[in-house]
């Protein structure tokens, strides 16, 4: 074990001992049982770890969880409880933005990390957005249409 | 199990460093690749890691009497926020990496990392980058150049941090920056470029070049950049044969994964002469 680390998951209070270089994707895997942060490359290309630290997009896969010590921490199953996520969702259903769905938590991640910022973003602004996230299925096309569906949708949302 | 630290302020992470040898963590985002281990294994570290990342001493982004000063904990994307950083080097950071990245990784793990590809190195260098370094005992400067020894070596002592990034504030009339690279994200350089140039009337004043990913270090010419300093600007197309022969022996990349040394010094030099004909076509910035 290791020295306590406390930080906000999902809105509520955690506390863990363990080693504070572990990965913060194997913290929330195998600690919480959290499985929508997924490993696709372990080295920060593929964004299938994503999740939010206060609010900006990170891969979780880089992050040690020594470093998230007193930080809030939300992962798509914190962020499927709100209305933003009812919105991407539908829009990534509708769109078509979801084959094999193994990038998706990732890509609504990014979603959400960028609507937060710019809640009408270009479609430039959306590729950049998910430019650290790897979809090998859809080509990318859908996952944009869907993001920016999202945003026509759920105006006044973000 | 090695055990890893999180100092509370900039005075105690100095003091641990001091007692014991650490490798200092900001973001984390190149050393969790570097050392990374087995899917679901710890990363594997030689020595604990002092993360510093949390430092608020080291957030801070100011100017003060000309001088911009980057903490070392500041991450790539709060200094792409910030207005008074230089076009040149937002240029570099945000085609660096991905969004992901850019929030958690640190310009100071980009120096200290000093990978021959680091993106960030050839706008530093151009930009005459100073580097404040602190240990318990005392603070030094050093300009970058000199900070930098070789791929992964730099001059930092074992009892020191790199505790912020220095950039003098000044206008230029040509600023370029280039990375040729396999695309736009999450992609290692195969050859970057940096240049900066002053004009005044028909004459240049000042220009500085440097070219990374073509060499151990990143290559930066006094005796080219003494060569054009100067002239007329319409001269400067004419001394393009002159300024190779200056940098033919100092680009040597090698070949990896990522390209060969036969493209990779033919762009440089493509990089170059293209840099000199905008130079050779700009005009002073009304001042």
């Amino acid at each position: 074990m290791g020295p306590k680390i406390d930080f906000t998951l999902n809105s509520r209070p955690v506390s863990l001992e363990t080693d504070p270089l572990r990965r913060l994707l194997d913290v929330l895997r195998e600690d919480f049982e959290l499985t929508g942060p997924k490993e696709g490359c372990g080295e920060g290309e593929c964004g299938a770890c994503s999740i939010l630290l206060n609010g900006r997009l990170i891969n979780s896969c880089l992050t040690p969880v020594g470093t998230v010590a007193g930080q809030e921490i939300t992962t798509i199953e914190g962020f499927r409880l709100t209305e933003r996520f009812k919105v991407l969702d539908k829009a990534f259903a509708d769109a078509g933005a979801v084959q094999c769905g193994y990038c998706t938590p990732g890509m609504v991640m990014a979603a959400e990390a960028l609507l937060r910022k710019n809640s009408k973003p270009s479609e430039m602004a959306i590729r950049e957005a998910i430019s650290g996230n790897l979809c090998r299925c859809t080509g990318y096309g859908m996952i944009v249409e869907a993001i920016q569906l999202a945003a026509e949708r759920g105006e006044g949302l973000w | 199990m090695v055990k890893s630290l999180t100092p509370k302020t900039l005075p105690e992470a100095l003091e641990f460093r001091k007692h014991q040898r650490l490798i200092p963590l900001a973001g984390g985002t190149d050393l969790m690749v570097r050392k990374r281990s087995w899917a679901g294994t710890l990363p594997k570290f030689e020595y604990p890691a002092l993360f510093i990342g949390g430092l608020a001493e080291l957030k801070g982004i100011n100017v003060k009497d000309g001088i911009l000063t980057i903490g070392a904990a500041a991450t790539l994307a709060s200094i792409l926020e910030h207005p008074a950083v230089p076009d040149i080097v937002k240029q570099a950071i945000s085609i660096m990496a991905s969004p992901a990245i850019r929030n958690a990784g640190t310009l100071a793990g980009n120096i200290c990392n000093a990978s021959p590809a680091a993106d960030t190195l050839p706008p530093l260098y151009v930009l005459g980058t100073v580097l404040i370094l602190q240990s318990t005992a005392a603070q030094r400067e050093l300009p970058i150049a000199e900070f930098i020894k070789g791929p992964g070596q730099t001059n930092l002592q074992t009892d020191e941090l790199l505790v912020a990034v220095q950039i003098p504030i000044q206008s230029y009339d040509v600023s370029f920056y280039k990375k040729v690279a396999a695309r736009k994200a999450d992609a290692l350089s195969k050859v970057s470029f940096a240049g900066l140039a002053k004009v005044s009337g028909d004459m240049v004043t000042d220009l500085r070049m440097a070219i990374g990913a073509v060499a151990p270090r990143v290559v930066r010419s006094k005796e080219a950049e003494q060569l054009l300093k100067g002239r007329k600007i319409r001269d400067l197309a004419g001394l393009i044969p002159e300024l190779k022969k200056i940098y033919d022996p100092l680009i040597r990349p090698i070949d990896d994964q990522r390209s060969d040394a036969v493209y990779r010094s033919q762009v440089a030099h493509r990089l170059i002469e293209y840099y000199i004909m905008q130079c050779a076509s700009a005009t002073a910035h009304a001042k």
